[in-house]
């Protein structure tokens, strides 16, 4: 093998990973190729793909739209305040001193079950490593499919005697297990997805449903006690003949209390009855909402999920083993990796200083500087063999769907699925180019990877076989086919 | 082939090849259980039963983390009554049996995968998905197609 010019990068050297804004999606192959210094190690929530806050160095997470939160967390304290102020002393004297112990269990009750459901990870799936994706796109590819349509995009299984889809999250890049469903707000896969509530800033899943049931239970005795303790009072002062609104005038702060309470008591009761049903079925909101089981796409469709006793139904949503995080938010992002297990999903492409590379518009202009004749590399097409990425090799992400990689052509170890949609559409987008070289071998999946493609003039292509000697420029086009 | 004799030593010599991914089963639902499928890369490193008998031991350690029974019914209304704080300040059961789980990963490792040149990756570090066995080929070998060329065939489904 001839020596070549353009450095061989090595995949040690290259930079950490990161991300910096996570929900920032860096546009494709852009940004020139500044090396970055080599940084302290940083945690995994700051790298986190999802649309997510953090707080307290990952203790704390919150979806990034906080929605009313704020707003749910100021009418509680507002009337549990005035309650205290207002309410509470005329009562303690006239009825009984309870009253505030009862109130004062309650708020906090509330209080920490709010915090807790707004600030837990609901049971966010982490997205699949760039491994475990090629291993899904093969299976689903294996079916033997070479045209170009996309692949079905749901799996069955089989539980309990009933056939259940799965469907293929294309974000996450994995099939979802039962159950989850991918939040659109948050941008995340969630284990047994409830629903997205902005009065609390969070998905509910998986592991807060208990604490979001609890919430809304104790809101709801919080409302109604409250709400009965402002009518006693405003009763009570109002006795003799002296009315309403002496009543009101006395005590002003009863007057809001007793507006939030009335209007918002029905809306909790009903939340939480609606929850209570739900618990005893063991359904989640999303499912009661599609109808999934109940029997409007198919007889005999029962939730397989259930386990047909309300008691144990109960225990199993609110009273199971508290499951793990899946996310590790704190948990440190391993500096060392090797070039094919990076598990980001973008990444600075490094380079030496003799090639660059920019964007502009919709195509990507590399520049290398090969000098020597490269005849001994070969690739053979119509060929699904796979091999290994060879060691050094520099692996550049493009597109949170895409990874391409330049290997030394000293090695034939690439990955070629599926090469021949390659030619097929080189020969719709440059007619007249005999000469052309594949440089996008690694592909995340055929329906929707996006390809990048390499022209050159040097390059030769005898039937099947696709070889090159030298080149000095190379123009990549942005193509993209579902 | 080689064969290695400890971690270490597969970390430094040997170079990846290939990664194996034993998918969730959910004929059961949701709790966590993995397919006992042999795939059909590994026919040629390790035998049948002892790969079959470490994915068992897997599946029998989370059904024990998940089940609901007496205990999780007590510990459940115990936490429900201090508002859920008791969470900040005990382990939960799930926790307890995942450090079990870790350490009969690596002892498994240590014992009967890595001397074969594989090893396995805690599904905790994959969300729970799948669990990651990696294929190790030496790499004083030159078989950088060996460990490869059973993949391209359709199997494992």
């Amino acid at each position: 093998m001839k020596s070549r010019e353009y450095q061989q990068i090595d995949p040690q050297a290259l930079p950490t990973p990161v991300r910096t804004p996570p929900h920032d999606h860096p546009q494709a192959g852009g940004g020139d190729g500044r090396k970055e210094p080599r940084r302290t190690p940083r945690r995994k929530w700051e790298v986190f793909p999802g649309k997510n806050r953090f707080f307290c160095d990952g203790r704390i997470m919150m979806a990034r739209q906080s929605g009313v939160f704020p707003l749910t967390l100021g009418l509680i304290l507002v009337t549990s305040g005035l309650f205290f102020i207002f309410d509470c002393p005329f009562l303690v004297k006239h009825l009984t001193g309870c009253i505030p112990a009862i109130g004062g269990v309650l708020f906090v009750f509330v209080l920490v079950t709010l915090l807790q459901t707004s600030f837990t990870d609901p049971g966010i799936l982490p997205r699949a490593t760039p491994e475990e994706a090629v291993d899904v796109e093969r299976q689903i590819d294996d079916t033997g499919n070479t045209s170009y349509r996309p692949p079905p995009r749901t799996k069955e299984v089989l539980i309990n005697q009933q056939v259940i889809k799965l469907k293929y999250c294309f974000t996450c890049k994995m099939f979802r297990p039962p159950r989850t469903s991918h939040c659109s707000l948050c941008d995340n896969c969630v284990e047994r997805f409830d629903h997205h509530c902005p009065w609390v800033g969070n998905c509910v899943g998986k592991r807060n449903y208990r604490f979001f049931y609890t919430f809304i239970v104790s809101l709801s005795f919080l409302t109604a006690f409250i709400f009965g303790c402002v009518t006693t009072h405003l009763a009570l002062r109002a006795q003799g003949g002296k009315g309403l609104v002496f009543a009101l005038k006395e005590s002003p702060g009863s007057a809001v209390e007793l507006a939030i309470c009335f209007f918002s008591v029905w809306s909790i009761l009903g939340l939480s009855g609606f929850h209570t049903y739900l618990v005893a079925s063991n359904l989640t909101t999303n499912e009661d909402i599609k109808g999934s089981w109940s029997g409007k796409s198919g007889e005999g469709v029962t939730n397989p999920y259930s386990h047909k006793n309300i008691f144990i139904n109960c225990c199993s949503v609110l009273c199971a083993p508290m499951p793990p995080s899946l996310i590790d938010r704190r948990g440190l992002v391993p500096a060392e990796e090797s070039a094919q297990t990076s598990g980001m999903d973008t990444e600075r492409p490094k380079l030496n200083n003799k090639s660059e590379m920019n964007v502009v518009g919709g195509s990507l202009h590399l520049v290398f500087d090969v000098q020597e004749s490269c005849s001994d590399f070969s690739l053979l097409l119509n060929q699904t063999k796979t091999v290994p990425l060879p060691a050094r090799s520099l692996v550049a992400c493009y597109s949170p769907n895409t990874v391409s990689v330049c290997f030394p052509v000293s090695e034939c170890c690439v990955k070629v699925t599926p090469l021949c949609a390659v030619f097929q559409l080189l020969s719709k987008v440059c007619i007249d180019h005999a000469f052309y070289w594949v440089w996008l071998v690694v592909f995340y999946g055929v329906h929707q990877a996006q390809l990048l493609v390499c022209l050159h003039q040097a390059y030769i292509m005898e039937g099947n076989c696709l070889s090159f000697n030298k080149s000095t420029e190379i123009t990549v086009f942005h193509c993209s086919f579902v | 082939m080689s064969s290695f004799h400890n971690l270490q030593e597969l970390r430094h010599s040997a170079s990846l090849a290939n990664k194996v991914f034993i998918q969730r089963d959910y004929s059961e639902g949701t709790t966590c259980r993995f397919q006992t499928k042999f795939p059909s890369e590994l026919e040629s490193r390790i035998e049948r039963t002892l790969f079959e008998d470490t994915v068992k031991t897997l599946n029998n350690f989370y059904a024990e983390a998940e089940k609901i029974g007496g205990q999780s019914y007590l510990e459940g209304c115990l936490a429900c009554a201090t508002a859920y704080l008791i969470f900040l300040c005990m382990e939960t059961r799930y926790e307890k049996v995942l450090k079990k789980i870790a350490k009969y990963i690596q002892e498994q490792n240590e014992k009967i995968y890595a001397p074969r040149g594989l090893l396995i990756t805690d599904p905790i570090e994959r969300g729970m998905r799948v669990i990651e066995i990696s294929i190790y080929e030496d790499r004083g070998s030159s078989g950088s197609s060996s460990g490869s060329s059973s993949v391209s065939d359709s199997t494992a489904r």
